[in-house]
């Protein structure tokens, strides 16, 4: 069988591309945009994100067969909290500067659809190794438009990609100004719109 | 005094938490097709952070925060880092209790909010207020403030948005960028439309 007709593989390539949850099913949007001025904090939310989502997906289709029904909300609300509480606490310890950089934003995850979303919609029905690629799955698509969103916006707002100068100076020389617009708040939601019309258009949608 | 003044106007204007910091973005793009539930959902919002900011203040300053619990005899406990879990709580449980509160005393307002009560709780906006206040270390009254002002911000870009959209009905948009996509590009022109407060002090 081709390894493109598994059912583990359609679970992670789903999310990332055909079924994105920001850019088609518009979950998560919230919180994600506040962090990519620059591509470090997109790439480190998009790891703590896909870690929350990826092991909250785990533990709730474990418990899945346990759970009363009319009080899974509750423990789906206490698993996921638990795991942005270590996400959080770990990147203050290790890595304090990115983390006050990205300040509120992490332990706004908790209330992020997508976390809650997946827990419902398919960690409930399906087996912990499916749940666990399919919340990684997420996780990936929700940080790939995350990186792509910084990344032009670091590119065109500061001339630089990891803090580390890309445009040359003779750009700058011969007339070339970075574009101050894209570093604030209204180029977040334009670069947006302009992305879900892109992967609209190439999905033949 | 003009210190309340200037949060006020600072979290409906410029800091707005939607347009300046995306919180409450799912609501937002959801709610906004029809200009009545996006008032009501409007005042629900409002009437849950003014409620649950300062609660949350009180919650955090004698429970929570380093050293708060000293009245009980624990100068050294530092419990900041449930303050996620605490703050979710806190957020559920006023939100259930307004809703009772709501459906006892006032029939009309109940018809008109209750159906948003719950979708509330799981707002980014409401979470996002309360982690601000703590962040920016407000007082009681200027976190009192600041929920109110950050509500009636959110609210205001909800209902503008919902009546441009209502306009955009008519608009020729080309396909692919219709519904989601133009939204979010309208919301762009609008935060930069609020941007021009910037600066504005009293």
């Amino acid at each position: 069988m081709k390894i493109t007709k598994r059912k583990a593989f359609r679970t992670l390539a789903g999310p990332i591309w055909a079924e994105n949850p920001i850019s088609i099913q518009m979950l998560g949007i919230c919180s994600a945009l506040a962090v990519t001025v620059q591509l470090k904090t997109a790439i480190v939310m998009g790891m703590s994100m896909t870690f929350v989502v990826a092991f909250s997906s785990l533990i709730v289709s474990m418990m899945r067969n346990w759970v009363p029904r009319n009080i899974r909300i509750l423990v789906e609300l206490a698993v996921i909290a638990t795991l942005v509480i270590l996400a959080d606490e770990f990147l203050r310890a290790y890595y304090y500067d990115i983390s006050k950089q990205l300040s509120v934003f992490v332990g706004l995850i908790i209330t992020n659809c997508i976390v809650m979303g997946r827990a419902e919609a398919f960690a409930l029905s399906n087996p912990p190794h499916l749940a666990f690629i399919d919340g990684i799955g997420n996780g990936a698509g929700y940080g790939s438009v995350l990186v792509t969103v910084a990344f032009i916006r670091e590119l065109f707002g500061s001339g630089k990609l990891f803090g580390i100068k890309i445009i040359p100076e003779s750009f700058y020389a011969s007339g070339y100004e970075d574009m101050g617009f894209m570093l604030l708040a209204p180029a977040a939601f334009i670069i947006i719109g302009l992305l879900v019309w892109l992967q609209r258009y190439l999905a033949g949608d | 005094m003009s210190d309340l003044v200037n949060i006020f106007l600072n979290s409906v204007f410029v800091g707005n938490i939607l347009l300046a910091y995306f919180l409450g973005m799912c609501s937002f793009v959801a709610v906004s097709k029809n200009i009545d539930t996006a008032i009501g959902l409007g005042f629900a919002v409002v009437f849950v952070l003014t409620i649950t900011t300062p609660v949350n203040w009180l919650i955090y300053h004698f429970l929570l925060a380093p050293g708060a619990l000293s009245w009980a005899g624990f100068p050294d406990m530092d419990l900041s880092y449930l303050k996620l879990v605490m703050f979710i709580v806190v957020i559920a449980t006023m939100v259930q209790v307004i809703e009772m509160m709501i459906d006892r005393f006032s029939a009309a307002l109940y018809s008109a909010l209750g159906v948003f009560l719950p979708l509330i709780a799981v707002n980014c906006a409401i979470l996002g207020t309360s982690l601000f206040m703590v962040e920016r270390n407000h007082t009681f009254w200027e976190s009192t403030v600041f929920g109110f002002g950050s509500g009636v911000g959110w609210m205001l870009a909800i209902v503008t948005m919902a009546a441009i959209r209502m306009k955009l009905r008519y608009a020729d948009i080309p396909k692919g960028l219709e519904g989601y996509g133009i939204t979010m590009i309208v919301t762009g022109l609008m935060a930069m439309a609020f941007m021009l407060f910037s600066g504005i002090t009293l």
